[in-house]
């Protein structure tokens, strides 16, 4: 059928089962809006902003384990969406950005509006295109879609100019992709994985340390089999909370900088690390040089380049983590003695009764780990938790009972303040029975507080807990701990009123001081099924603890008892 | 955890359209590699081009340009072989006040010869090894080169 560029573009996203796309329309984009106005198969919703168009995109990836897809104009449009853009391409998640152009012709002249976004989008997306015929525009959306989902995901942009869709040819999607520079290994070599069998029958303290990537790969199964069959302890990045269970005495929690002692000390004594799609972040292994030490290390991975980046590999094995565990697991059944790993898990037990994650509860303040230790005992069953950045997002982290890491949507590698809200929009409207929690802060907030206007606007009802501090905390605690108490620009005692701006956006407010007001507002928010802020102040210089400093080994951690100082109170 | 650095030459085949290159430098950029020198042109009879990049590095370093370089999707293989035989070309303009066959006996040792000469100047080609080529030019100082074109390395594996 002959049809113009803008058509192609709706019926391509039909055609790879799109029902929904996060947008904001503008000049060079028009055309397709202009389809999307005659067509209801796909629903569009207006974020108030493109860098929420992206991060609603991602937040709904996520959770749906489909493609995500953003829709924005040429120039700001673009350059709005680039954060999200960033955003989805450190934490692996696979996107697809449509964005207008101007017209082909006006191309490379500053035209109005015009802005390299195949150049300035390179560094931070998987793969991007320019289409300069229409006749290629199928095919592109069509790879776009397979490089971003396939692999390791990542965002993928196509560029449209505004000409190429108003251009006429006739329609074809294609049913394969045709790539031969691009092929993915998703079967592990077999021979690598049977040398990591054998080392893991000759260690004796084997880690298993689960990143992002499994989460991805939606290896959750396969590595809770892994672990029931081998007994081996493991931890869980920021990124792969809720894989391991939070009721599984096997996992040690979340090590690196906000860590549990027992995660970070399982990582400092082990001798065979077992790396499941995770990329040793910096914010992870902590100093390099210390990281890991008397130490094996297996990495599994679906990206080659992310093996050996940061550390000298034993057992490299590139492929879906997914089919590459399983197969561990068919090895290692053969002949495999449980047990062997008894005393080694008695000493990580010990390490966890003797420093367990904890915190002073108080009567006259709410302290922010008891408001997330209830979100997770009253309604952990029924919520999808996505969080900003700061100390309330590794309080959620460290405090949150995770269940599955579906669950759970955070801001991991670029650390996006105001990621939160637009995020939970996403995760909501892939999974429309879950009460969606934004846990934020009130710095965080307020960088994509406009979004409360979308989530009231399509019945995409988000409850939003600040975890008010009056302070940029995340970098306050820094100053408390490595700057003096110079706190350089992170008080915000000048408050904004979050009651009124709810219900300025067509939400609810409720503003709490003490638990039972804070139970009562959850309570309420979720009868009322509306969006809604709760905000909840919080003693104000709680600090995120344990912590390594940057650059520290793991096991030079700030532990609670070394900072409980009176003079904060 | 100090290591040697290493002189590598790679060459990397990927689909000849545009904007590869900029890829392919802005990786290097990006990450903070070094580009010493880089040549390009398409293969014939083929959808692709050939970039040899000479770079320099840490084996680490150099195994992170080889993956980097490959998982750019519009790449399709790299090349870091060893077992290469390299070349590199290079023009030398010298004043015509100089002895011309001084010149056409130093550029033949290096497998070169006198390409052009007018009144004011005489141009001279060379094509040899890179160490050698970084010989002659260390050589040809004293006759003052009024301009020297160095070309890049291109290689071919054996
Ligand atoms: C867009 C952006 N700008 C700046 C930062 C640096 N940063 C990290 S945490 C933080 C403070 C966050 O404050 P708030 O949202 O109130 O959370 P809290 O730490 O108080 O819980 C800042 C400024 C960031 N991560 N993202």
């Amino acid at each position: 059928m002959n049809m113009t560029g803008s058509k192609i573009v709706i019926e391509s996203l039909i055609n790879e089962g799109v029902d929904i796309v996060f947008g904001y329309p503008g000049g060079a984009i028009m055309n397709v809006y202009d389809e999307l106005y005659k067509q209801d198969t796909i629903t569009h919703i207006l974020n108030r902003h493109e860098q929420a168009c992206v991060i609603s995109a991602n937040g709904y990836a996520r959770v749906s384990g489909k493609v995500g897809v953003a829709v924005v104009t040429s120039g700001p449009g673009f350059t709005n969406a680039l954060t999200g853009i960033a955003d989805a391409y450190m934490d692996s998640i696979p996107v697809v950005i449509i964005s207008g152009q101007v017209p082909l012709p006006l191309v490379g002249t500053d035209g109005f509006q015009e802005i390299d976004a195949i150049g300035i989008s390179r560094p931070c997306t998987k793969h991007n295109f320019l289409v300069k015929d229409v006749r290629d525009l199928a095919r592109i959306l069509k790879e776009a879609f397979y490089i971003a989902r396939s692999g390791r995901p990542g965002p993928v942009l196509v560029d449209i100019p505004k000409d190429i869709s108003s251009h006429h040819t006739r329609f074809h999607y294609p049913d394969t992709v045709n790539l031969p520079t691009y092929k993915p290994t998703v079967k592990g070599n077999i021979k690598q994985v049977k040398k990591l069998s054998k080392a893991i029958s000759e260690a004796k303290k084997p880690l298993i340390y689960v990143g992002g990537g499994a989460v991805r790969s939606g290896a959750t199964d396969e590595i809770r089999k892994l672990l029931e069959l081998t007994h081996i302890p493991a931890v869980e990045t920021l990124m792969a909370r809720g894989i391991l269970g939070f009721d599984n005495p096997l996992s040690m929690g979340m090590l690196g900088m906000h860590g549990t002692y027992s995660a970070n000390m399982a990582m400092s004594e082990t001798d065979l690390i077992i790396s499941i799609g995770a990329r040793f972040d910096d914010r992870v292994t902590g100093n390099l040089n210390t990281f890991g030490k008397n130490a094996k290390i297996a990495h599994i991975d679906i990206d080659p380049a992310s093996i050996a980046k940061l550390v000298e590999v034993d057992y490299p094995i590139v492929g879906d983590v997914k089919v590459v565990v399983q197969d561990l697991i068919d090895v290692l059944e053969e002949d495999f003695h449980q047990g062997k790993f008894f005393s080694w898990n008695e000493e990580l037990q010990k390490y966890k009764a003797e420093h367990p994650l904890e915190y002073e509860d108080s009567d006259e303040v709410l302290k922010p780990q008891w408001v997330i230790e209830t979100l997770g005992e009253k309604w952990g069953d029924d919520i999808v938790l996505s969080t900003d950045v700061g100390q309330h997002q590794m309080w959620a982290a460290q405090f949150y009972p995770f269940r599955h890491p579906d669950d759970w949507l955070s801001s991991s590698g670029l650390g996006t303040m105001g990621f939160g809200l637009p995020a939970a929009i996403g995760a909501k409207v892939a999974k429309m029975d879950r009460i969606s929690v934004n846990v934020s802060g009130d710095g965080s907030i307020l960088m994509n507080i406009h979004e409360i206007m979308t989530a009231s606007q399509y019945g995409i009802p988000v409850i939003n807990v600040i975890l008010n501090n009056a302070y940029l905390g995340m970098v306050r605690q820094w100053q408390s701990f490595f700057y003096d108490e110079r706190f350089s620009q992170t008080n915000l005692e000048y408050r904004a009123d979050f009651t009124k701006i709810a219900e300025g956006f067509g939400g609810i407010g409720y503003k709490v001081k003490t638990k039972q007001e804070f139970i009562d507002a959850m309570s309420d928010a979720i009868a009322q099924n509306k969006t809604a802020i709760i905000d909840v102040d919080i003693h104000r210089k709680e600090d995120v603890l344990p912590m390594v400093p940057a650059g520290a080994s793991l096991n030079e951690m700030i532990l609670f008892k070394d900072t409980n100082k009176p003079k904060d109170k | 955890m100090k290591e040697e650095i290493q002189r590598k030459v790679i060459s990397v085949f990927a689909v000849n359209e545009q904007g590869v290159l900029a890829r392919i430098a802005g990786l290097f950029a990006g990450r903070g590699y070094n580009i010493e020198t880089m040549t390009v042109a398409p293969v014939p009879d083929s959808v692709y081009s050939r970039f040899t990049i000479e770079t320099r590095g840490n084996k680490k370093t150099i195994e992170q340009i080889i993956k980097q370089l490959n998982k750019l999707i519009p790449v399709l293989k790299v090349i870091d072989s060893s077992d290469i035989i390299e070349k590199e070309t290079v023009l030398v303009k010298f004043s015509a006040d100089n002895n011309l066959s001084d010149i056409d006996v130093l550029c033949k040792v290096y497998n070169g010869r006198i390409m052009n000469v007018n009144e004011n100047s005489v141009v001279a080609v060379v094509v040899d090894e890179p160490n050698r080529i970084a010989n002659f030019l260390k050589i040809i100082k004293k006759y003052s080169p009024k301009e020297i074109v160095r070309g890049g390395v291109v290689s071919m594996e054996r």
